[in-house]
């Protein structure tokens, strides 16, 4: 730990960005979520918000930031503190995908370009674990590290207009579920019925709208039709228990 | 509680914003401008994050069914109580059944109505701000009744009124941080960036504001990183971005500039067709 060379920058009047080279990587996400986790355990009073994503964090203070060099010297004076925190151990979560066609409107598509059977995309996108580098895009998007370099396709010339709820898709070598309506530009390989984002019921899964943090692991399991259309309702209903187990390291 | 007879163009309830829940891809909304919404609660003696109504381009007509005080900022579009002109940035006195309604927008873009004590329609993650996915409607709609809280005239004289700075609606100026990715700019593009006018294309809303010019753009998109309401983004065609309240948290465009607040506030008072220029803030 603490062998990266950090930059840190004033991004707006309350706000500072700090950057790792900008690289994808565990290593790096390692550091980029020990870094954060200590920044919100020594901040608690002066800070709305401290976001990260692959190689950075963003630190949103509730107030105007008088002195520049003052506030980052405390900040690398946190980076190299050996102060010992209580890491939160990382959870792996088990998420029912249905890749039916009817939902995996472009499975045809990519398994005539590179030329495996539908059964093995299934098989590759599924057996892999992926590992959660942060939330960001729309409420609940996970952004996923980990895609088996065989089934990476490249995104789309032109978006949908409109992607479903719960649509898993592949976009280049990242694979995400949208957790709402939206456009975008991923090939469709299924759906998975789960709420990724929970407004009317921050109680579950937590404590917090989303079940996932950064760090988690996800790994995707496949479903039939039928039990899709049960999940749908169990979800909805907000009785869904995500099957999940605590990892270490 | 209030009425909607008639909606308007693009009618919705702000506070400040929905912040903390970033982290979880949260956009942070809020009043795009929020000197002239602070201005509105002030007037009326409410808290600064009470909520209030945005109504953006054109008005919507409500009617009141409990007496209270209420204040119009922001764009002036010309408003009218029971068919009287009324003025902006002024608290008045509003009965049971009086109407409130707009006419010619006069300058701006966005104007605010506070009531008395803010608007209690549902809070969502410490916030009412409406937001699709997250608030149950994203805007206001025809025949909604908003909750109010009654307000009885007393003896109590509300004479609170002020001049506003016009400045605020004519101003080109829009002052802004460097981006992350501002010195990857060439000395040609910054220079351009700065010296250039830039005029406000018919792309904009409460997610961000685009512009007619294209830039001579080499960058290359970076990893997705974090971003801002406010951070101006340079696409790979060559088209700026700027960020508005309703953003997304996260993306993966440079980000050459960053916005003051102020001036998130001032180009949230911009019309298609209107220019503007960067000042890089000191």
């Amino acid at each position: 730990m603490n062998d990266f060379q950090l930059t840190y920058k004033q991004f707006s009047e309350c706000s500072i960005l700090i950057e790792w080279p900008s690289i994808i990587d565990k290593k790096t996400l390692e550091d980029v979520l020990f870094y954060k986790e200590k920044l919100e355990n020594t901040l608690v009073k002066e800070i709305i918000d401290i976001k990260s994503a692959y190689s950075s964090i963003l630190i949103s203070y509730n107030s105007i930031i008088e002195n520049i060099y003052d506030r980052k010297s405390v900040l690398k004076d946190i980076y190299s503190s050996k102060i010992s925190i209580l890491s939160k151990p990382s959870t792996l979560w088990k998420i029912p995908v249905c890749y039916d066609e009817e939902f995996g409107l472009d499975l045809e598509e990519i398994s005539i370009e590179i030329k495996r059977s539908k059964q093995e995309i299934i098989t590759l996108h599924s057996e892999a674990i992926y590992t959660v580098y942060f939330i960001g895009f729309l409420p609940g998007f996970l952004y996923l590290g980990g895609l088996n370099n065989a089934i990476n396709f490249p995104r789309k010339a032109t978006p949908r207009l409109q992607i479903e709820r719960g649509a898993v898709a592949i976009g280049g070598n990242q694979t995400g579920v949208y957790p709402c309506i939206s456009p975008g530009g991923w090939n469709i390989i299924g759906n998975s019925p789960i709420n990724f984002f929970n407004v009317s019921n921050p109680d579950s899964y937590r404590d917090t709208p989303c079940f996932a943090n950064p760090g988690d692991k996800i790994q995707f399991y496949p479903i039939t039709l039928k039990k899709h259309c049960d999940i749908t309702t169990l979800a909805k209903a907000g009785v869904f228990q995500l099957e999940s187990e605590v990892i270490r390291g | 509680m209030v009425k909607v007879i008639n909606a308007g163009f693009y009618t919705t309830i702000q506070d400040l914003g929905r912040f903390g829940f970033q982290k979880y891809g949260v956009p942070v909304s809020g009043v795009m401008d929020n000197y002239s919404a602070r201005i509105a609660n002030a007037l009326l003696g409410n808290e600064e994050n009470e909520a209030i109504l945005e109504i953006t381009m054109s008005g919507p007509t409500l009617q009141f069914n409990c007496n209270t005080i209420i204040c119009v900022s922001g764009a002036d579009f010309s408003p009218k109580l029971n068919d009287n002109p009324i003025k902006i940035n002024h608290a008045i006195y509003v009965k049971e059944h009086d109407v409130l309604s707009f006419d010619n927008p006069k300058y701006g873009f966005r104007c605010y109505l506070a009531v008395s004590r803010g608007f209690q329609t549902e809070i969502v993650m410490n916030s009412r701000s409406m937001y699709n996915e997250i608030t149950s409607q994203n805007t206001i709609s025809t025949n909604d009744e908003l909750s109010i809280l009654e307000h009885s005239v007393s003896s109590e004289r509300k004479n609170a009124s002020i001049r506003i700075d016009l400045n605020h609606f004519t101003t080109k100026k829009l002052e802004a941080f460097k981006g992350p990715e501002y010195e990857l700019l060439t000395k040609n593009q910054q220079q351009q960036l700065l010296l250039e006018e830039f005029t406000i294309s018919k792309d904009n809303n409460r997610m961000a504001y685009q512009f007619d010019e294209v830039f001579e753009n080499t960058l290359e998109p970076i990893i997705t990183s974090l971003v801002l309401p406010g951070t101006v983004q340079l696409t790979p065609s060559g088209s700026l971005i700027v960020l508005m309240r309703d953003c997304q948290t996260t993306g993966g465009y440079p980000r050459v500039l960053q916005l003051s607040d102020a001036a998130i506030n001032v180009l949230s008072q911009k019309v298609t067709g209107n220019k503007i220029h960067f000042k890089i803030k000191e």
